[in-house]
């Protein structure tokens, strides 16, 4: 089990906006259960901004705590502002991660780009580039030290 | 309330433990090799604690060997017999799917110097069947090596009917008995087994002691190099308090066994039949038949949860417990074990181990009965997969 700061455990402790959005216009699921972390998020977009988030989560520590300081990081913003949210944006807000767990905070990322590129399709359009998840990128920052 | 459940990983020292190596740490400091008055008394204090340890396991006290743990016994055993019969053109092992890493990894290491290794597979209980074993022994196979009982889901296995299915072909015998001795019968002779791991910390003595049993007549290359210590086969001052302390709590657990066996197996039964409480789909792993499972090992998975975070949220309720989920094994996959057993990874990264001890009470079985139902089930509320299973 990995050690936690003080951050991290607030927000795995208390998570922000979890839950669902009954009426949301973009859904992003990520991960898998093989792997043991599954992320979704929900967007609730009104004119270009995302007016609400909520997401659950399967998965560890950090990947609670990464989804809880993703949707808070995001909500308000443009649809614009949240596709630049970085893995490593998620990690600083958290005041770090313990190395193995750097995964958890691409999932958040891949999450929040997932449920924007939904909300593109739902409406016929094609998602931005910024949207689009490379299936392999989560893979490389799995550690596995067995 | 703080309940420490996790007395598989590791176990809090006995008072009999903490009297015995306190004094000796201050005042027993020779080395038992000196030709002195002050060696010789740290000398006869290893000399008793041998015939301690060789009581317990009903062995003769030149069989046992001390080591720095179950890790040293387990490398110790597996390289020595697959160095033995390499000599012999032997070169196959043969052991189980869930083994400790001490056995598993020492034969990836063999397995890459030229041996071939068959792992056993294991029932969905966790049984290694005579059956496997006795199809997959050859005529060039240098040992079998099957864990007495499980670290993680605590099935004990048939050691007496694998070992005579090894001397049938004249292949020697060990086993991990890390786990099960002081908290199951152990007898050397009844079980008929060459060789035999245990390690003092996980029946509330020291950590970093244990003590590997050879057979009188089973052959054992050397350990490590130097002085003249363990009959020449594992030089290296001895560790005369740790090793002392470690057979003063292994005495005292086997004169007690019985009492204990039963009283730690009523607080396994009592957690077991309550912890699924009105949680649905609450899996017990391992084995059904309480007389085959350790007295102390309960393990369950909770679907549509994930460990680490279900031990995070029990260790701020005060409860101390285990998971073999991914997260808490440091890599991409779920426990070994578990998997071995069948189970999917999605449910295998939702276990739960809790390991009890002769150190804990009814009251601390009904605190933990009342605490994690509300925290499963908070998890439940936040986990995306959760409401699929449900309904499945
Ligand atoms: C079955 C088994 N074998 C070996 C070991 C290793 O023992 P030690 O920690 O004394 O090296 C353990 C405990 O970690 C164990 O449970």
């Amino acid at each position: 089990m990995a050690a936690y700061n003080e951050r991290v455990m607030d927000h795995f402790r208390n998570p922000r906006n979890v839950g669902v959005i009954e009426d949301a216009n973009g859904v992003g699921e990520v991960g898998n259960a093989k792997c043991g972390d599954i992320m979704k998020m929900y967007l609730k977009i009104e004119n270009d901004v995302l007016t609400d988030v909520k997401f659950s989560t399967f998965g560890c520590g950090a990947a609670v705590a990464t989804s809880s300081m993703a949707t808070e990081l995001i909500k308000g913003k443009s649809i614009n502002d949240a596709l630049k949210l970085t893995n490593k944006a998620v990690v600083e807000a958290l005041e770090g991660l313990p190395p193995v767990k750097i995964h958890c905070s691409v999932l958040a990322e891949q999450a929040v780009k997932t449920a924007v590129a939904d909300y593109y399709t739902r409406r016929g359009l094609t998602p931005p580039p910024e949207a689009i998840v490379e299936e392999s990128d989560e893979e490389e920052f799995i550690a596995n030290d067995e | 309330m703080t309940v420490y459940a996790d007395n598989a990983a590791t176990t809090q020292m006995s008072q009999t433990a903490l009297d015995t190596i306190i004094p000796l740490l201050r005042e027993t400091y020779g080395n038992a090799s000196s030709i002195h008055s002050t060696g010789q008394e740290a000398l006869k204090i290893l000399d008793t604690a041998r015939s301690k340890v060789a009581a317990a396991l009903n062995a003769e006290p030149r069989e046992i060997y001390f080591t720095s743990g179950g890790t040293e016994s387990d490398n110790w055993a597996i390289n020595s017999a697959a160095e033995l019969g390499a000599k012999q053109g032997k070169k196959h092992l043969i052991s189980s799917a869930i083994e400790h890493h001490a056995v598993l990894h020492t034969l990836n290491k063999l397995k890459k110097n030229g041996f071939e290794v068959t792992l056993l597979p294991v029932t969905n209980e966790g049984f290694v069947t005579p059956e496997s074993l006795k199809a997959a022994i050859r005529d060039d196979t240098a040992l079998v090596t099957i864990m007495q009982a499980n670290n993680e889901v605590g099935t004990i296995q048939p050691i007496k009917e694998l070992a005579a299915i090894a001397h049938e072909r004249k292949v020697p015998f060990h086993t991990d008995a890390v786990q099960a001795v002081a908290h199951i019968p152990v007898d050397v002779k009844a079980l008929d087994v060459d060789m035999l791991s245990l390690s003092g910390h996980k029946f509330h003595g020291p950590k970093g002691v244990g003590a590997l049993y050879v057979r009188k007549s089973q052959k054992l290359t050397p350990f490590m190099e130097g002085g003249a210590q363990e009959r020449s086969r594992r030089a290296g001052t001895e560790n005369v308090p740790g090793i002392a302390s470690m057979a003063a709590a292994l005495e005292h657990s086997v004169n007690n066994l019985d009492a204990n066996i039963k009283a730690v197996s009523a607080l396994r039964d009592k957690l077991i039949a309550g912890l699924p409480g009105k949680l649905p789909k609450v899996i017990l792993n391992g084995a059904k038949d309480g007389n085959l499972r350790l007295p102390g090992n309960v393990n369950v998975c909770f679907e549509g949860i994930e460990g680490e975070s279900l031990l995070l949220l029990l260790d701020m309720a005060g409860i101390r417990g285990s998971s073999g989920s991914a997260c808490t094994s440091g890599s991409l996959d779920p426990s070994h074990v578990l998997l071995a057993l069948g189970l999917p990874h999605g449910t295998a990264h939702g276990s739960l181990r809790l390991s009890l001890g002769e150190f804990n009470t009814d009251a601390e079985i009904d605190y933990i009965l009342e605490q994690v139902p509300p925290i499963v089930e908070r998890l439940r509320a936040m986990s995306p997969i959760w409401e699929k299973i449900s309904k499945s």
